[in-house]
């Protein structure tokens, strides 16, 4: 994003901004799961709860936005999982292993991350390797490589506050963490929204001939966008990195499949040009207060994958017949 | 009601159908006699693909009843109609590409041998069904690579192998030649000997004119005129369709200036698509662009808007070099393509209208990248106003008819104010009415000043619209025309020298 200063007449206004365009009915299905488990639990309906609801949403909630914009463009990236453990292993090595200030072991960290990324991107764009393919790949080369790091091992020994950033509530409600993701969300949705560049995904997720004949540069666009899931990847770590206060690399395997969850509950179509990352943040919302939901009721968690898988279909089913209407 | 006096093999009475409170078909009467080709036309909407769907089982009618061979018929799905005898060949084609002829043409019922699939007997019978249309392709031969009108005849040949005695063709010649299109006509003139038979849709009135043997005109869900011969002026069936009198299909001729606006020096494409093509174009001139499918003419006009490579030659605007490496150094310039496929290249169906227009149009509603709504909103309205597209910008492309898509392709490039303006088969595939309207855009356009080339397979069109025309043949750019000289036979001496 450049840094031009928004201009009066592109302000957003309030109504369009929390339109939900599209995602109404995952909308309405996180309050109901809501007001269910007010009733059915004691414990769901306090500020606390909500609060642990956001802390353990905030990993699960950055690799969804990357992800949204993948899946946006009509691509799917599978790497997400791989990349974050990558990040924090690079994080842990430049950090407690080579001494490094923490803004340069993150900065190095987010580096990986987006060349990883980029690389994936180009492969996908100029190579027209299948994005399924070009990230399975990923996946597995950024889990060997996090793992060469410290051939298997963990990493722990971070600096105090960097753990306390995840544990003190600033404000009494909010941890670096946790507002780390709610910026993360707030410049998602608004460069979505607002931004050409953001705009311009819809439309090559939608066609991307026409797109291409439309004057998009739909090359440096996807490897943009593969690029920077990957940097989000990346900060999802080290913010696992700073509530776990310790690094391993077998650390975030299987969150592709969340993320790609969290966006479908959202209403995000995974043949690209409908959806967004409101939508993703009700999907993400919808995993977690179920999830946490779930454990207030003491359901084994065997159960809850089961009742998770449910819901994704439940979700692309209601979609589906709200589409055919 | 029958004028050929043969007994019918197929009756339609009363058909009516409605989706809720919308009625589409008001009571349809219709016949069709064994060996007679009956062209059922009409403009988008007028009702002709819900009748040729009740006829092939497709849609159920809600009123009215059907007589097949002299017995009740109500095919309840497809499956049922293609059993008794109703082939329909959609506009679509819906072969496997990955599947050889024989496959194809016996998916779903495949001839069986011991409980497995007997291949011989598939193969034997496919390729008796290619005989029967003088087809010379192997079965076995993979659908994949074929041109567009083999496709088109194996899908006859498929239906006629499944014993179709009444086949529907949906806009057959569509996507096909002129040569193509004659090729489809021997093939129909064969079928048709053999007491098949066919319903013909399509908005090409001159070939309807050369094939048909009666001709119904739909409008608005109602047939509006039956004409007992095919012998009537395209004139008289253009009114009917379109129920007012025309006086003009075509505005007066564009009146070009002296000033030379694009200059194409020895353009060739790197796949020898075309080669060696020269010619200036005039502020406010219009160029039709003519020739046979695969003569170069697409090839030709998407390289000029940047979205093919080029490999040698230049393009020249107002005398600077423009020869453009993508669609954006192009549209950059003030050149920009409304394409030949709408839905895969000009317009993305499930998103609205507004977002459509803005998609080529970013500057003019953003500020340093930052998009406004409700600058979108208003440009978008201004220009929906402007080209007469008959809509809401809130509306989704794709439940549009295919004129109004068109109009919404159009008005997305030329709300850029561009000084060169190609249309790739402008027309194709949309109804009389938008057509004209069509025709009275390009005109304004040169009008204002635009140099505007057209490309098209409709010569009717090309000599039309244009002030002078560039015929290609095979790549190589064969002459062009000026208005006063050309007509049919010398665009077609060029077209196929």
């Amino acid at each position: 994003m450049t840094a031009a200063p928004i201009p009066k007449d592109a302000k957003p206004n309030i109504r369009e901004l929390f339109s939900l365009s599209g995602a109404t009915g995952p909308f309405i299905g996180l309050i109901l799961l809501c007001v269910f488990l007010s009733i059915a639990t004691d414990s769901f309906l306090s500020f606390r709860n909500f609060l642990n609801i956001l802390d353990q949403i905030t990993v699960l909630g950055i690799l969804a936005v990357g992800m949204t914009f993948v899946i946006l463009i009509g691509g799917i990236d599978l790497a997400v999982g791989s990349v974050l453990a990558l990040a924090m292993m690079v994080l842990g090595y430049l950090n407690v292993t080579a001494g490094l200030p923490m803004g340069i072991a993150i900065s190095g960290a987010l580096l990986a991350c987006a060349l990883s990324g980029a690389f994936a991107g180009i492969m996908i764009a100029e190579f027209k390797v299948p994005a399924f393919i070009a990230t399975l790949a990923m996946m597995s080369i950024a889990r060997g490589v996090a793992n060469m790091i410290t051939n298997g091992s963990q990493i722990i020994g971070f600096p105090a506050w960097f753990n306390m950033g995840a544990i003190i509530r600033y404000g009494g409600f909010l941890t670096m963490t946790v507002a780390v993701m709610l910026v993360v969300f707030a410049a998602a949705i608004l460069f979505q929204r607002y931004r050409q560049g953001g705009r311009e995904l819809y439309a090559i997720g939608g066609n991307p001939e026409v797109a291409r004949l439309a004057g998009i540069s739909v090359k440096r666009k996807t490897i943009a966008v593969y690029t920077a899931c990957s940097v989000l990847a990346g900060l999802a770590g080290v913010l696992l990195a700073a509530r776990l206060d310790s690094v391993q690399p077998s650390s975030g395997v299987a969150y592709e499949l969340d993320a790609i969850a969290a966006v479908v509950i959202g209403g995000t179509s995974l043949s690209g040009g409908t959806g967004g990352v409101g939508g993703t943040l009700i999907g993400v919302l919808i995993i977690g207060v179920l999830r946490n939901g779930l454990n207030l009721l003491s359901v084994s968690p065997f159960l809850q994958a089961v009742i998770i898988g449910a819901v994704i279909l439940l979700a692309v089913v209601a979609e589906t017949f709200k589409h055919r209407r | 009601m029958t004028q050929t006096g043969k007994t019918p093999i197929l009756s339609l009475r009363g058909i009516r159908k409605s989706y809720g409170p919308i009625q589409v078909l008001h009571g349809i009467d219709l016949d069709v006699a064994p060996g007679e080709v009956v062209a059922l036309l009409g403009e988008n909407g007028a009702g002709k693909s819900t009748v040729s769907n009740v006829m092939s089982g497709t849609v159920l009618p809600s009123a009215g009843e059907m007589t097949w061979q002299g017995a009740p018929y109500a095919p309840a799905n497809p499956r049922e109609a293609i059993d008794a005898g109703v082939g329909m060949i959609h506009q679509e084609l819906l072969l496997l590409p990955h599947m050889s002829i024989a496959e194809n043409m016996f998916v779903g019922r495949y001839p069986m041998k011991a409980g497995r699939l007997d291949r011989r007997e598939m193969e034997r019978r496919a390729g008796a069904g290619l005989q029967r249309l003088g087809l010379d392709i192997s079965p076995k031969r993979l659908v994949e690579g074929l041109s567009t009108a083999s496709q088109q005849l194996i899908e006859i040949a498929k239906a006629l192998t499944l014993g179709s005695k009444l086949l529907i063709l949906d806009e057959p010649t569509a996507a096909l030649g002129g040569e193509e299109t004659k090729l489809l006509f021997k093939q129909i003139e064969r079928v048709k000997a053999e007491g098949v038979g066919i319903v013909y849709i399509s908005h090409r009135l001159e070939e309807i004119r050369q094939i048909a043997d009666r001709i119904v005109v739909m409008r608005d869900g109602v047939k509006v005129e039956e004409f007992p011969s095919a012998d009537v002026p395209v004139r008289q069936i253009v009114e009917a369709m379109v129920g007012r009198s025309m006086d003009q299909m075509f505005p007066p001729l564009a009146t070009p200036t002296s000033e030379t606006v694009l200059e194409i020096a020895g353009l060739s494409s790197p796949t020898g698509q075309f080669e060696d093509v020269n010619f200036t174009l005039k502020k406010g001139e219009i160029l039709g662009v003519a020739g046979l499918v695969g003569a170069g003419r697409t090839e030709l006009v998407r390289a000029i808007a940047g979205a093919d490579a080029i490999k040698s030659g230049t393009i020249t605007l107002n005398g600077k070099d423009v020869t453009p490496r993508s669609p954006k150094e192009a549209i950059q310039n003030g050149i920009v393509l409304v394409p030949e496929d709408r839905k895969l290249q000009g317009i993305i169906v499930d998103h609205k209208i507004r977002e459509n227009i803005a998609y080529s149009n970013f500057d003019a509603v953003s500020t340093a990248g930052w998009i406004s709504t409700k600058k979108v909103t208003a440009f978008a309205d201004e220009n929906i106003a402007k080209f007469g597209v008959k809509g809401s910008g809130r509306q989704n492309v794709g439940e549009m008819s295919g004129g109004n898509q068109q109009k919404v392709v159009i008005a997305k490039w030329l709300a850029r104010n561009p000084k060169v303006v190609l249309l790739d088969e402008p027309t194709r595939g949309i109804d009389v009415g938008a057509r004209s309207s069509i025709y009275e855009i390009i005109h304004e356009l040169a009008e204002a000043g635009v140099a505007v080339i057209v490309v098209s397979s409709d010569l009717e069109e090309v000599l039309g619209v244009s002030n002078r025309i560039l015929v290609m043949a095979a790549g190589r750019q064969a002459g062009i025309l000026d208005h006063s000289e050309a007509n049919d036979v010398s665009i077609i001496e060029l077209a196929t020298a």
